[in-house]
């Protein structure tokens, strides 16, 4: 359960991270917005799927 | 009279909305996994699992009448197994929605019986299967089942969908420029597919090879994941066979277009000190052969597995929390949570299937790539550039 707790803490931080970075990208240049967006969720999906994979690896 | 089309499309929308919320009304009519009444959490878990795992028969769901009697709305699927004896073949339905091993089917001379989802070869005597300490059946063995389950229907139903829509969007362009009807919304999601996914990660020479592959696999798992979201109880994304196919493919298609340059990247890379190559090797054979069909595959299944495992719970807590918080909150805190976690699903089912075929195009453009040799390497292995240095004294 802690492992749990741990995983979803990566993750979260993770995510925070790009969509901080993102949010950055996009004020600097906002035509950018759509490859930025594009490239975001790409990042994000990719973390979530290794954050759901370690949570069904460890149940 | 004609409706006007603002109406039509707002209705459209309402509808939508509302068919995506597939909250149950009442205690009685929802399918449970093999008698009882949905009150507890250990019920709810038994469910949850039993919509997770493969079932033999298309069940849509269950309830006891007033008479006790256990009436199942649904249709039983043919079982195809081989056996010791050849090749057997029966309807589900002579096991009488029996899962825990009790019933016992006798077909060419040989006993089944079904217990979770798995069907057993029981020897002469047996009149249920037992499991010794490491939950292995003493008295039957496990067989081949090539059964039509009902994720195997599930995949020749939305085949059978992407075929009709797919070929008459084809056809349509041998007597017009712009399709017509439903092909109308097909048309520009392949345009994407082709000209976001596919050209810009393969290159233009190549990338009509991969096309075919990286649109069937995008609307495929699109497909099958919306399914997954609709009452009828699909679950077949979210079975690891199914995703670990998938990825199977698109392992054996990227290695098998890659050539010399990937290759050599990987077992002999270029622009590295000799001795390190051969642990480089090492660890780009395992990333290339393990860990990228991996990572498809668990991404894709953990991502709806848990999807529908978190839909459902949701959906649970009308039963879960009926005492604390009384019917009525409980249904609208549950329908309110399953509103907005289905919206998720309906996202999250876009984007797996766009980062998969996302992935599996990157993954074909790295084999397929053609270095451009402008660059040259000297004899270090140190590209060297033809442009001038600008502090070239420094370096």
């Amino acid at each position: 359960m802690i492992g749990a707790g741990l995983i979803v803490i990566g993750a979260g931080i993770g995510l925070g991270q790009i969509g901080g970075k993102a949010m950055e990208g996009i004020a600097r240049q906002p035509e950018a917005v759509g490859k930025i967006q594009t490239a975001m969720i790409i990042i994000a999906a990719l973390l979530e799927g290794l954050a759901f994979g370690a949570l069904f690896l460890g149940k | 009279m004609k409706i006007p089309k603002k109406v039509f499309q707002f209705l459209a929308i309402l509808c939508l909305t509302f068919f995506t919320v597939n909250t149950f009304a009442n205690d009685s009519d929802t399918s449970i996994n093999d008698g009882d009444r949905v009150n507890t959490d250990n019920e709810v878990k038994a469910y949850i699992l039993h919509h997770l795992k493969d079932a033999h028969d298309f069940n849509l769901f269950s309830y006891t009448n007033d008479a006790g009697e256990r009436k199942h709305v649904g249709f039983p699927l043919p079982i195809i197994i081989w056996t010791s004896n050849g090749l057997t073949t029966f309807m589900s339905s002579e096991f009488h929605h029996n899962d825990d091993g009790t019933v016992i089917v006798e077909k060419n001379g040989l006993k089944f019986a079904k217990i979770h989802s798995k069907i057993y070869e029981l020897d002469a005597n047996a009149s249920t299967v037992s499991f010794d300490a490491t939950n292995h059946a003493t008295n039957g063995q496990k067989l081949l089942d090539f059964s039509i389950t009902k994720s195997v229907f599930g995949v020749l139903l939305m085949g059978l969908l992407m075929l009709l829509w797919f070929s008459r969007l084809a056809k349509q362009y041998k007597t017009r420029k712009i399709p017509k009807g439903f092909s109308r919304v097909l048309e520009p999601l392949v345009i994407y597919v082709r000209d976001e996914i596919a050209r810009p990660n393969i290159g233009e020479e190549h990338y009509k090879r991969f096309t075919g592959y990286l649109l069937t696999v995008f609307f495929f798992i699109w497909i099958l994941n919306l399914a997954g979201l609709t009452p009828l109880g699909f679950n077949v994304t979210g079975q690891i066979a199914v995703t670990a196919c998938l990825a199977i493919f698109t392992l054996v298609i990227y290695t098998a277009s890659g050539n010399k340059e990937y290759w050599g990247h990987i077992l002999w890379m270029p622009g590295v000190p000799i001795l390190i190559r051969p642990v480089l090797a090492v660890i780009e054979l395992v990333g290339a052969f393990l860990i990228k069909p991996f990572s498809l595959l668990v991404r894709l299944f953990a991502n709806i597995s848990a999807g529908h495992i978190i839909v459902m719970s949701l959906i649970a807590i009308m039963f879960t929390l009926k005492e604390s918080l009384g019917v009525v909150g409980a249904t609208g805190l549950s329908l309110v949570l399953s509103l907005f976690i289905m919206v998720i699903e309906l996202l999250v089912a876009f984007l797996q299937a766009y980062i998969f075929t996302m992935l599996s195009a990157l993954f074909i453009g790295m084999a397929v790539a053609e270095h451009d040799h402008e660059h040259k390497h000297d004899k270090k292995g140190h590209e060297v550039s033809d442009a001038e240095d600008v502090r070239g004294d420094l370096i």
